[in-house]
């Protein structure tokens, strides 16, 4: 089975709300441009592609048809599509590259937030016969995952701050980023509750945004790119969607997926965390020590674009590996209600 | 370089208009239990679990994989979503097979669904979002332009398509998960059925159905382990191409011919009509059969109703066509395409019960969707590869 490895990672602005169509279309072809020069690959040289994306975000049916327009799919191309975060779709892709189908393949996620009201939207995500009629929005239900942490002593509203407060410091060299700057935990624990215990800090900004990703099977990646990122790992985990049967404090599914890989030498680590306390339950479940250093890019804290959130993770880990700074980095992407279901995967230089 | 990979077992539900008496966990067990019991599968030997569905709007939940975890029995395990319109069954048994054919995984249950009486799928493909193209027809509004030009092409009589509505509705009779059961059918019944879309007839149109279909997937050891033998994957294929563009062959796209022709080539079939003992086709408009061979390479363009009118496509005839009742007997949209890979699994298997080609050994399941601009297929086959 050959290795598969990213060879290029482009996003749009993760910003709070853009006036393009709720395909995608605007925000995707400047990035398909972007990626296929750095690669040198033209639309023709890709084997397969595949998206992630979500209707309900859309506000419609079938609403990844019209984000094929920003292809020009013809003559036809091999191609597939998740209701997930595109960090699935790359899986699917991965697949075909392992299994000697195709040498390269484009993945894509799109989401526009702002079309609708996102927190009751998600709301949609609950068991639809006994709990999404009460309509408990995503921030809420959130709110319920770090209040048991708090009262179980896991962690406190400072750890939480701390956490804002790094990542919005660390965003200041993303030039994707919504929200960057130097803030001190003591002012952000000043401000109002949002959602009690969470303060508008502990929450991803709602967000628009893309992002794509190229991979190609090892032996390929060589003559594309200088240092290929190859995927050594990628395993994921879904937990039952039942809120009151698991301990929300932590992530069994990110645990299991991370014991599958061997995460020895990790030196960074990108967390789909879009909530502060939800970085703290990420990395005790893949037990990252204080030397792995969490989400350099700022994390999704600061710019939360759905459905292409967790692939733009695999893609800020990857490009470390792509620009010398790394050695072994991680990737994580998460779906459904805090943490439902998790995704894991190592990156490392080609050996 | 491909792990082979094997269908160990199918299951399906009853298909009905509504499906009061369930759940949508309830469907999909019922769907499930029986494709794991004629797998004979227990849940600790499932590696992954693969589900598929069309717009999470004919439901009304956002991504309801999510809810679903439990009753899919995948707590714990990798769950994937699959969605490319009305081809998506089949796509997603494409995914479900490559998790084997790369060696990621054993046994994979894969499952597709639509419960469209949960919502209301006219709604759901209603909504006019801004800057794009209002169709505004329904699916045989959109699709009906499509048939009268393969008409005036190919010269095809008039009849062609009452004879394929009747042959699926009578087949469906034999099949005792299908949703229409019309045993007493004729071509004149079918030609005195109200005309909805000229010149589609309410008789030639597929139902409204609740329905769900699953399959579990294995690699060579569990595929050998099955008494009886399993259907072995031969070749798969998806191609797509762009709904509207300025001189889009839509009676015949690129997208179906390009995907064919990579499939026989994998499948090493020099020869499809004479190769492929048994095929599950996409028809939910009775004329998208003929349009289809010829699509699919079957025959040539302009002969495909030929094969049609002599009768070659009934059960009994040179490729028995949807021996099952195909779309025009069930039409739970999600699961339609699974159900036409199963199907051609179950031929091969030789579990077709009532509707069982006599000597099956290559069957061809075959999915197309949106505006027939997403095509998922594959051949499956009584023997291993190359053998």
């Amino acid at each position: 089975m050959p290795d598969v490895a990213v060879v290029g990672f482009a996003q749009a602005p993760n910003v709070r709300s853009t006036p393009g169509t709720t395909n995608g279309v605007e925000m995707l072809v400047p990035i398909f441009a972007e990626v296929l020069e750095r690669t040198g690959l033209s639309k023709e040289d890709i084997g397969f592609w595949c998206s992630g994306s979500s209707d309900y975000l859309a506000g419609r049916a079938f609403s990844f048809i019209a984000a094929v327009d920003a292809i020009g799919a013809f003559p036809p191309i091999h191609e597939s599509h998740v209701e997930m975060d595109a960090a699935w779709a790359l899986y699917e892709a991965w697949l075909k590259i392992r299994m000697g189908e195709v040498e390269t393949a484009l993945v894509y996620g799109f989401g526009k937030s702002s079309a609708g009201q996102l927190r009751r939207v998600l709301a949609l995500q609950m068991d639809p016969y006994v709990v999404a009629p009460l309509w408990p929005d995503s921030v809420s239900v959130a709110g319920i995952q770090a209040r048991l942490g708090l009262e179980a002593g896991l962690w406190s509203e400072k750890d939480l701050a701390e956490v804002a407060a790094r990542s919005r410091a660390d965003a200041t060299g993303n030039p994707a980023a919504q929200v960057s700057g130097t803030v001190e935990v003591a002012d952000l624990l000043d401000a109002p509750y949002f959602a009690d215990p969470l303060r508008a800090h502990d929450i991803a900004p709602v967000t628009d945004g893309a992002a794509v990703l190229v991979l190609a099977s090892a032996e390929r990646a060589a003559d594309l790119v200088d240092s290929p990122a190859v995927i050594t790992g990628i395993e994921h985990r879904v937990d039952s969607p039942a809120l009151g049967v698991r301990d929300l404090t932590r992530s069994p599914s990110t645990a299991a997926a991370g014991r599958a890989l061997d995460l020895d030498g990790v030196e960074l680590a990108e967390l789909h965390a879009p909530f502060t306390h939800q970085e703290l339950i990420l990395r005790d479940a893949l037990g990252l020590g204080e030397q792995v250093r969490i989400n350099p890019s700022g994390g999704v804290l600061t710019g939360n674009p759905m459905f292409s959130a967790g692939l733009a993770r695999i893609g800020e880990a990857a490009n470390h590996i792509l620009d010398g700074s790394a050695r072994k980095t991680l990737a994580h992407a998460t779906s459904g209600p805090v943490l439902q279901q998790n995704l894991v995967a190592t990156l490392e230089v080609l050996s | 370089m491909k792990h082979l990979a094997a269908v160990l077992g199918t299951g399906q539900t009853h298909h009905k208009a509504k499906r009061t008496d369930v759940s949508m966990p309830g469907l999909l067990r019922e769907a499930i239990d029986r494709a794991m019991l004629d797998a004979q599968t227990g849940w600790d030997d499932i590696d992954a679990v693969v589900l598929g569905k069309a717009p999470d709007l004919f439901e009304g939940v956002m991504m309801p994989e999510l809810f679903l975890a439990d009753s899919l029995g995948a707590n714990g395990k990798p769950l994937l979503r699959v969605h490319t319109a009305g081809s998506v069954g089949g796509s997603t048994a494409l995914v479900a097979a490559s998790l084997v054919q790369a060696g990621v995984h054993k046994r994979v249950l894969t499952v597709a669904f639509e419960k469209q009486s949960e919502s209301n799928a006219m709604w759901g493909l209603s909504i006019l979002p801004p800057f794009q193209m209002p169709v505004g027809a329904g699916a045989g509004g959109y699709f009906a332009p499509h048939v009268r030009s393969y008409i005036r092409r190919s010269g095809a009589p008039d009849h062609i398509g009452a004879i394929v509505a009747a042959k699926d509705r009578r087949n469906g009779a034999l099949n005792p998960y299908a949703h229409l059961r019309q045993s007493d059918i004729t071509v004149e019944s079918v030609q005195a059925s109200q005309m909805l879309w000229d010149p589609i007839r309410y008789d030639e149109t597929c139902p409204s159905s609740d329905g769900a279909c699953a399959m579990v997937i294995g690699d060579e050891a569990s595929g050998d382990a099955v008494s009886g033998g399993a259907a072995w994957i031969h070749a798969t294929a998806m191609r797509t191409e762009p709904t509207t563009f300025a001189g889009r062959d839509q009676v015949n796209p690129q997208a179906g011919r390009d995907a064919a022709a990579a499939l026989w080539r994998d499948a090493g079939i020099i020869d499809p009509l004479s190769e492929v003992d048994a095929a599950e086709i996409y028809v939910p408009f009775s004329w998208f059969e003929p349009m289809w061979l010829e699509n699919l390479g079957f025959t040539d363009e302009g002969q495909g109703w030929k094969l049609t009118e002599a009768g070659e496509t009934a059960l009994g005839g040179r490729l028995p066509i949807n021996p099952s009742g195909g779309v025009l007997s069930s039409n739970p949209i999600g699961a339609s395409g699974m159900l036409r890979f199963s199907e051609a699994a179950k031929q091969v298997m030789g579990r077709a019960g009532d509707y069982q080609v006599d000597g099956a050994r290559i069957a061809l399941g075959h999915a197309y969707g949106g505006g027939s601009q997403f095509f998922s297929m594959w051949v499956v086959g009584s023997a291993k590869p190359g053998s």
